[in-house]
């Protein structure tokens, strides 16, 4: 293996800077191009455009009577869609001030009074909560009572009593005109 | 012999890409119209896509599918999201139950809802037995037929125009060949006889961005709609392609001077 | 080629446990590899290359894939047009199965050219084999998989080859199936298979380049090395070389991938499976031409006892089969084509005639290219059985040179 020694060197010492460079160059653009090969993989397993095109949901609101709920499903996991009667409002900003597991207005939880919008998944450990339909038990305060665990939510949505740590989320949604909601 | 037996196999297997099927029939050479999205730097023409897709809304849907193209992709001809979701409205999709939760309606049908953006798009049909019952013969759905026939865009562009009152004497003198009155002669289709009749006239739609209405533009814009239909990503491909090309070009270079230098004063 | 003494003590640890950085030295800058090689040594690599690529494109495609009957289609449509990139990453996985069959095709007529599978490198050639195999069963399974016209049909031709077999023909092919017919079970099981077997092929590429290691690389010259002086160190030499070579094959992969995807495929398998249509030709990829047309050569019963269907199933077989023999069946003593000018001669026409048989194999079963695939196939034959072993025997060949360095210094002497 004598070759290794006498052939790997360059003698001379502009020779040998000069390869160094170009190694060091080639390295580096070697290295962005599998970077930037990689990507296309990587981003291959982000939501694609199928997923993202159902990322909104826009729900027609006009049918819904006051103290009717309705579900729809929004990126796989449905939401609580409530026309709340004169009543659940006020007993909700009642509640404001009462003892709460999770501190938060009921003028902060929605845009429109009467519309309350909620992620119909219990934040202790997922399952949905029952109080959507009417004869579906609502629980101590009115609102939803999930039967996994024994959470009770008001009708602000927020947790009152069991294991639940949170108020059920309210997702993100707009107002597109008086008959529509556009969630996501 | 050796670069003789190269170069013949050479031009053999890049021929054989390009060649008709050896011994069959006879169909004259398809019509080679310029496509704005041909060639290496080639990129589809939104107004033609446009155009196109007016004639596939206004005259093909009535028959045939696009199912694997969903109306959000409208978006890349240029189509505004409230122009795409007036289009997609046009059109009832079959939804699995309502919003209380009922499957069917009082006649025992399936509830419809107008489609959105997010849904592709509608067939003509149910399925295919309704097709065929419609028809006499099942109008085929249209999302990947650029790539489903030899020749692509210009078979479809072809077929369009090849419609013809007289058959030449080229076809019918090959052996086996019978006319058939109940279908429409066309020279490009295998097997000579279509279900479908002739389409394409002149002035079939109403353009609106003063291209001519001839049957020859007509065609072609409907066979380049057909080709994004069938290859949306073109556009995105070809671009990629030539940024990923140079980078490719330079990184080889680099990489052949440094072998270079590192083989240097070797003997080999 | 000892291994080197490490001085970092967190290598030496760890090495003297697992000696995984004595085995990287061995195999790169400790591993004596000619200096005379050119660039047809490139192929080896390059099959590793693609193998990856393969593996990890295909990998991610599992991820959005479905195989089943009534989804298969649909969720390959939906990677080409909803998944980021879905498109390139089907793309560079269709075209790079075409590549892998192109470079391992040079990378064995390289073999059959400079005598790579004489001795002592028979082991080596005949895993090379068993990996060609794989390969042909992991891609025709992988065709099935997007459930087109020429999945179905293709699948339903091949799997029905299995028939021929007597006696338990039948049986194997419904054990194959899964059913009555190529149909959701065929295809469910096709794609597990399709998904383990690139994993057995890099064992066997594993197996493949210990054998190699051992034996160490044949060369143009065919004459091994004897000196110091005939070899140079594989790394930084050949690294760099590969590299090299790496860069050009990607533009060539690349320029089918970005501007003729669908050039090396058929339009039919973008039609969706139907089992109540055939398609007018069913015609194999392309790699699979040359054995399909053997295949269809027996149109006659052999020796009255083998079914003409039986027939061209031994052939298509054997015609693969067969290049493990060639060791033994080519006994000449100078293994490169370079110092057998007869040889030579042959070697062209053996490549010329399998390339006109996979020219037939995409023709329709009719004459003339019925009679013309029945020579092709007698010749291809007659290559290995009759015309390899006289050469060996009878072949006047050219003086060999003394060694691989005399050699080299004689060539950098001249020019």
């Amino acid at each position: 293996m004598a070759d290794t020694a006498t052939n790997v060197e360059n003698k001379t010492e502009g020779g040998e800077s000069r390869r160094d460079f170009l190694l060091l160059a080639t390295s580096a653009v070697g290295v962005a191009g599998t970077a930037t090969a990689i990507w296309p993989f990587v981003d291959s397993m982000n939501p694609s455009a199928d997923v993202l095109a159902l990322s909104t949901t826009e729900v027609d609101i006009s049918q819904i009577e006051e103290g009717q709920s309705v579900t729809v499903v929004w990126r796989g996991k449905p939401v609580f869609v409530r026309h709340r009667t004169a009543e659940e409002i006020e007993q909700a900003a009642k509640d404001d001030s009462a003892a709460l597991i999770d501190t938060q207005k009921d003028a902060d939880r929605v845009q429109k009074a009467e519309w309350l919008i909620l992620l119909g998944v219990c934040t202790h450990l997922g399952c949905v909560p029952l109080g959507q339909k009417p004869g579906d038990p609502k629980g101590e305060f009115g609102g939803w009572f999930c039967p996994c665990h024994g959470s009770h939510y008001d009708t602000s949505g927020r947790i009152r009593k069991g294991p639940a740590p949170l108020n059920l989320e309210v997702p993100p949604y707009a107002f597109l005109d008086d008959e529509t909601v556009k969630i996501g | 012999m050796r670069k003789l037996i190269i170069a013949a196999v050479a031009a053999f297997t890049f021929g054989m890409g390009t060649a008709h099927a050896a011994g069959g029939e006879y169909h004259p050479e398809l019509k080679n119209p310029t496509w704005s999205f041909e060639g290496v730097f080639g990129q589809y023409d939104k107004k033609q896509l446009r155009r196109g897709f007016q004639i596939y809304n206004e005259v093909c849907s009535s028959c045939h599918g696009l199912r694997l193209v969903a109306y959000r992709n409208l978006m890349d001809l240029g189509f505004s999201e409230d122009e795409v979701k007036e289009i997609a409205g046009e059109k009832e999709v079959r939804v699995a139950h309502n919003d209380i939760g009922e499957e069917l309606n009082d006649d025992g049908e399936f509830f419809t809802r107008p489609a959105k953006p997010s849904d592709r798009f509608v067939s003509p049909y149910p399925n295919n037995a309704a097709a065929i019952d419609a028809n006499g013969a099942l109008p085929p759905d249209l999302s990947l037929m650029a790539k489903a026939r030899m020749g692509g865009p210009e078979y479809i562009y072809s077929f369009l125009m090849g419609y013809a009152e007289e058959i030449p004497a080229e076809v019918s003198s090959q052996k086996g060949f019978t006319e058939n009155e109940d279908k429409n002669f066309n020279l490009y289709f295998p097997g000579y006889y279509n279900s479908m009749p002739p389409q394409i006239t002149e002035e079939l739609v109403e353009y609106e961005d003063g291209a001519p209405m001839t049957a020859e533009q007509h065609a072609q814009d409907i066979a380049a709609f057909l080709n994004w239909a069938a290859e949306p990503e073109l556009d995105e491909r070809k671009s990629m392609g030539l940024k990923v090309m140079l980078f490719l070009l330079v990184l080889t270079a680099m990489l052949y001077a440094l072998k270079r230098k590192i083989w240097a004063n070797v003997k080999h | 080629m000892s291994s080197p003494e490490w001085k970092n003590p967190v290598i030496k640890w760890v090495d003297s446990r697992l000696p995984v950085f004595s085995m990287m030295h061995h195999s790169t800058a400790g591993y004596p590899t000619p200096r005379n090689l050119n660039y047809w040594w490139n192929f080896g690599s390059l099959a590793l290359t693609v193998l990856i690529v393969m593996v990890v494109s295909g990998i991610i495609l599992a991820m959005q894939y479905t195989p089943n009957t009534a989804m298969a289609f649909d969720s390959v449509e939906r990677i080409m047009r909803d998944v980021n990139y879905g498109w390139l990453i089907r793309y560079v996985h269709m075209n790079g199965a075409s590549m892998f069959f192109i470079v391992v095709y040079i990378h064995i007529f390289r073999g059959f050219y400079y005598g790579s599978y004489k001795g002592p490198r028979e082991i080596l050639w005949i895993i090379g084999v068993i990996i060609m195999l794989l390969m042909m069963g992991t891609a025709f399974m992988g065709y099935v998989l997007p459930w087109g016209q020429m999945s179905l049909w293709g699948a339903t031709v091949i799997t029905n080859l299995f028939s021929a077999f007597p006696i338990v023909g039948e049986y194997i092919v419904t054990l194959l199936w899964g059913g009555f017919s190529v149909d959701n079970p065929t295809l469910n099981r096709f794609f597990a298979l399709h998904y383990l077997l690139p994993f057995v092929l890099f064992g066997l590429v594993g197996l493949h380049l210990w054998a190699l290691h051992e034996v160490k690389s044949n060369n143009p010259l065919g004459i091994e090395m004897k000196q110091p002086e005939d070899s140079i160190p594989f790394h930084p030499y050949f690294t760099i070389k590969d590299l090299f070579g790496m860069g050009v094959f990607f533009m060539f992969f690349l320029a089918f991938v970005f501007w003729a995807p669908n050039y090396m495929g058929h339009p039919d398998n973008y039609i969706e499976a139907n089992p109540l249509v055939t398609p007018a030709h069913i015609v194999p990829e392309w790699y699979f031409l040359p054995y399909y047309a053997i295949l269809r050569a027996v149109t006659f019963d052999i020796f009255w006892i083998i079914p003409a269907k039986l027939g061209g199933v031994i052939a298509m077989f054997a015609s693969i089969l067969v290049w493990m023999a060639l060791p033994w069946l080519d006994r000449s003593k100078v293994k490169s084509g370079k110092f057998r000018p007869v040889y030579k001669w042959f070697f062209w026409v053996f490549f010329a005639n399998f390339v006109f048989l996979g020219y037939l194999g995409g023709m329709p079963a009719e004459e003339p290219y019925v009679t013309m695939s029945q020579m092709a196939t007698a010749y291809y034959f007659i290559h290995f059985f009759v015309i390899m072993p006289l050469l060996g025997k009878l072949e006047k060949t050219v003086d060999l040179p003394e060694s691989i360095a005399a050699s080299v210094l004689k060539k950098s002497g001249d020019a």
